[in-house]
């Protein structure tokens, strides 16, 4: 008896089996590519999963949406790429990730493809991002940078009516808000692409690419690093936390226990959910930095090994279309990397998008070179043992230029 | 047909019989069936042992791909300067050629002279971080196995908690701790700064950074010691103790003198096993600290890990890495079985 339940069992196991692995055969003809997505699974994914469910309709091809975390999807690509096993057919590639995929091997290129439409009307400094040796492997999805993002009750408590300009204000006013209120005036996240703008405010920068030379430990760097732990020390910022510094920065500004904090368009739609802002959206204040900070953004990016690559041009295409990114800067305040698109029904009058038009005209390029992709990793390291003291600030940053000759040989 | 597949597979069972050498078994056999000429040793083997090849070959085949080959390729690329950028490789239309070379020796020597990794400084912390949890495991899971072992009410359900840690999946645990240990909202801090206490830097000081993984680790590794240890002390004869308790032996005696020796043959093993996979720890460091702060509480396997996964892979130096490795846990296992022998198997 127990045996031939055990067969039937089995049987109808083989059977649903072979059931499924029919149905992939025999999807008649259906189109499928899968799509890796950094954007926040929260607050941004929704946006373009609708968007895409527009383009599944419109084209016939699924489209496999996954949302990825932004911080493993540079290795996690990399190794999925190379070793050609479940590597996605398109990707969101961060700006400074494309030279690097582009100078592996791992993207198609996109010149005289469907995928790249309109190219005059990409701004420059993204689309920059795209070329790679005189080719194109990529299409700029979004753009966006860091500003200061203050909450206004805090700094009116402790009388301010204006944001500071200056990173000599911003120190004052982070050490009144943290005097003067329940509040600490500041949070910074302790990665090294948010320690950029105290560099840029010295004049000081990574490299310099136009003199192939390694300047992340002149004087200039040096001085904005020691800004940061003055900051710290002097009671103006709080202590980030070294594991979870992103996430409790994000924290500590929605709940009102940090009055400022440095980051990006992206960030937006998270913190107008917390208890300061939820009711009163008008109490989050945006601010270019003294001397701005690194341009940022997203591009799409074709897997060089992708099977069905006339799909994947086909869907950059639409999601990189104007409509597209009016859409889903409507709705989430993104920065469209379409300069049409700045002019267009409720992009133009868009808040946030208005509010970080100072903060784009300040920004700094970066170099995109197949390198930029490993600068922060060294950073990142030295800067939290900047923070714990296991290092001086010129020591930190000494072994950072060390790291960045180790990549760049050729360079001064 | 039933008969003579009986008789051949009844032949070598009687012929292996006499315990003799190979030598002057081969000279027994050739009288015996001279006819079908003399056995070479090979064929002989075959015969003898075919039944045990043919039940192990597949595990043998399944381990040659799965271990054999990427060890031997490991072995290759640590004396190359394989790289992610010269392997080689062809994706879609982009095809990049494999241009990385043989470099002999340099990959491990710059790793020992310190120039990739901190190697030694990495080497020490490695060690005391299994050292310490490996006492640490072996210690409380002795002490809750011999509490566990006597009969106290619910000790099924205690038994059953106490595996808890090990049956999650370590990466729920290593979220839930680091969700505990956050510096401004976690759970531990909160408590502390409640009763007024100062809050403690759980992830951001080098030294409390490494206490705290090694708090971490051990609560994940006491409970397969305790499940090892508590079989171990199941299968000691309760006459021992009796025949103690008749002799006077105090309990410290009887710990001592049955206790310990009883488990020797249980606890070698599962402290052998344990120094491996703490030495080899990945998720916990990888996952709740993230090797930080700084990379303070890196230890030489997820240094690796970076060095093959992170920016762009170091293959080469990574393999070197990862043989460096495997040649301290041999060397580590080959002193331990042999201090353990010199011992009697005691302790």
């Amino acid at each position: 008896m127990r045996l031939v339940r055990t067969g039937s069992v089995v049987a109808s196991i083989t059977l649903a089996m072979t059931a499924c692995a029919g149905d992939n055969d025999t999807a008649d003809g259906d189109r499928e590519i899968t799509f890796w997505d950094t954007a926040d699974p929260e607050n941004e994914a929704p946006a373009f999963e609708e968007q895409i469910r527009e383009f599944e309709e419109e084209h016939d091809i699924i489209v496999n949406h996954q949302t990825v975390p932004f911080d493993e999807t540079q290795d996690m690509f990399k190794t999925a790429a190379e070793s050609g096993e479940d590597a996605p057919d398109v990707l969101r590639s961060e700006v400074a990730w494309t030279a690097e995929f582009a100078s592996l091997g791992l993207l198609a290129e996109l010149d005289d493809t469907p995928a790249l439409h309109n190219p005059d009307d990409f701004l420059e400094g993204p689309y920059s991002s795209t070329q790679y040796d005189g080719s194109t492997y990529a299409v700029p999805q979004v753009t966006d940078s860091l500003a200061l993002l203050y909450n206004r009750d805090l700094l009116a408590e402790a009388g301010y009516e204006d944001p500071p300009e200056t990173m000599a204000e911003l120190t004052e006013v982070a050490i009144s808000v943290s005097e003067d209120t329940d509040a600490t005036g500041l949070y910074l996240n302790p990665e090294g692409y948010f320690l950029l703008p105290f560099l840029y405010a010295h004049g000081a920068d990574l490299l310099d690419d136009q003199a192939e030379a390694v300047t992340v430990n002149e004087p200039a760097a040096v001085s904005g690093l020691e800004d940061v732990l003055d900051l710290i020390a002097d009671g103006g910022a709080v202590e980030p936390d070294l594991a979870e510094g992103y996430d409790n920065m994000q924290g500590a500004f929605r709940d009102g226990d940090a009055a400022m904090i440095l980051n990006g368009p992206w960030a937006i739609g998270d913190l107008m959910g917390g208890p300061q802002f939820e009711d009163d959206p008008d109490n989050l204040g945006v601010a270019a930095l003294e001397a701005g900070a690194p341009v940022g953004g997203h591009n799409y990016a074709a897997y060089a090994g992708s099977a069905d690559l006339d799909a994947a041009h086909e869907f950059i295409a639409f999601m990189a279309s104007a409509d597209t990114q009016q859409a889903i800067s409507e709705e989430l305040g993104l920065l469209p990397s379409r300069a049409s698109v700045y002019e267009a029904d409720g992009v133009a009058d868009h808040e946030i998008i208005s509010a970080f038009e100072p903060v784009m005209e300040a920004a700094q390029p970066r170099p995109w070179i197949p390198e930029a992709g490993q600068l922060f990793e060294p950073l990142d390291q030295a800067y939290e043992e900047a923070l714990i003291g296991e290092s001086t600030p010129q020591e930190a940053l000494d072994d950072v230029a060390e790291a960045y000759q180790g990549f760049l040989p050729d360079w001064e | 047909m039933r008969a003579t597949s009986t008789a051949a597979a009844g032949r070598p069972a009687d012929e292996e019989t006499p315990p003799s050498s190979g030598a002057s078994a081969v000279a027994m056999d050739a009288p015996v069936q001279g006819h079908r000429g003399p056995m070479g040793p090979l064929r002989r083997f075959l015969r003898h042992h075919w039944y045990a090849w043919a039940l192990t070959s597949p595990v043998i085949i399944v381990m040659g791909v799965l271990i054999g080959f990427p060890f031997l390729r490991g072995l290759y690329l640590s004396v190359t300067n394989a790289t992610e950028q010269n392997i080689g490789r062809t994706i879609g239309e982009n095809e990049i050629p494999a241009t990385y070379e043989f470099v002999g020796a340099a990959n491990y020597l710059e790793i020992l002279a310190g120039d990739i990794g901190n190697f030694w400084p990495r080497l020490v912390w490695t060690v005391v971080w299994t050292v310490v949890c490996v006492a640490a495991h072996f210690g409380i899971g002795l002490a809750l196995a011999i509490l566990l072992n006597r009969h106290i009410r619910l000790r099924g359900l205690y038994r059953v908690l106490m595996i808890v840690p090990w049956a999650l999946p370590p990466f729920v645990s290593a979220f839930i701790w680091r969700y505990l240990l956050n510096g401004q909202y976690g759970v531990f801090n909160a408590a502390l700064t409640n009763l007024g206490l100062p809050a403690v830097p759980w992830l951001n000081d080098p030294t409390i950074a490494k206490v705290s993984v090694i708090l971490v680790n051990v609560w994940l590794g006491v409970p397969f010691m305790m499940l090892a240890l508590l079989g171990g002390l199941q299968s000691i004869s309760r006459e021992l103790y009796e025949a103690a308790r008749v002799d006077g032996a105090s309990p410290w005696q009887q710990f001592r003198h049955i206790t310990l020796p009883g488990l020797s043959a249980v606890a070698a093993p599962v402290v052998l096993i344990g120094t491996i996979w703490t030495f080899n720890q990945f998720p916990v460091i990888f996952l709740v600290s993230g090797g930080g702060p700084g990379d303070s509480t890196e230890l030489l396997v997820t240094y690796a890990f970076r060095l093959a996964f992170e920016g762009i892979g170091d293959y080469g130096a990574s393999s070197a890495y990862g043989m460096l490795i495997l040649g301290l846990l041999l060397v580590m296992a080959v002193i331990y079985q042999r201090a353990l022998k010199r011992g009697g198997q005691a302790w």
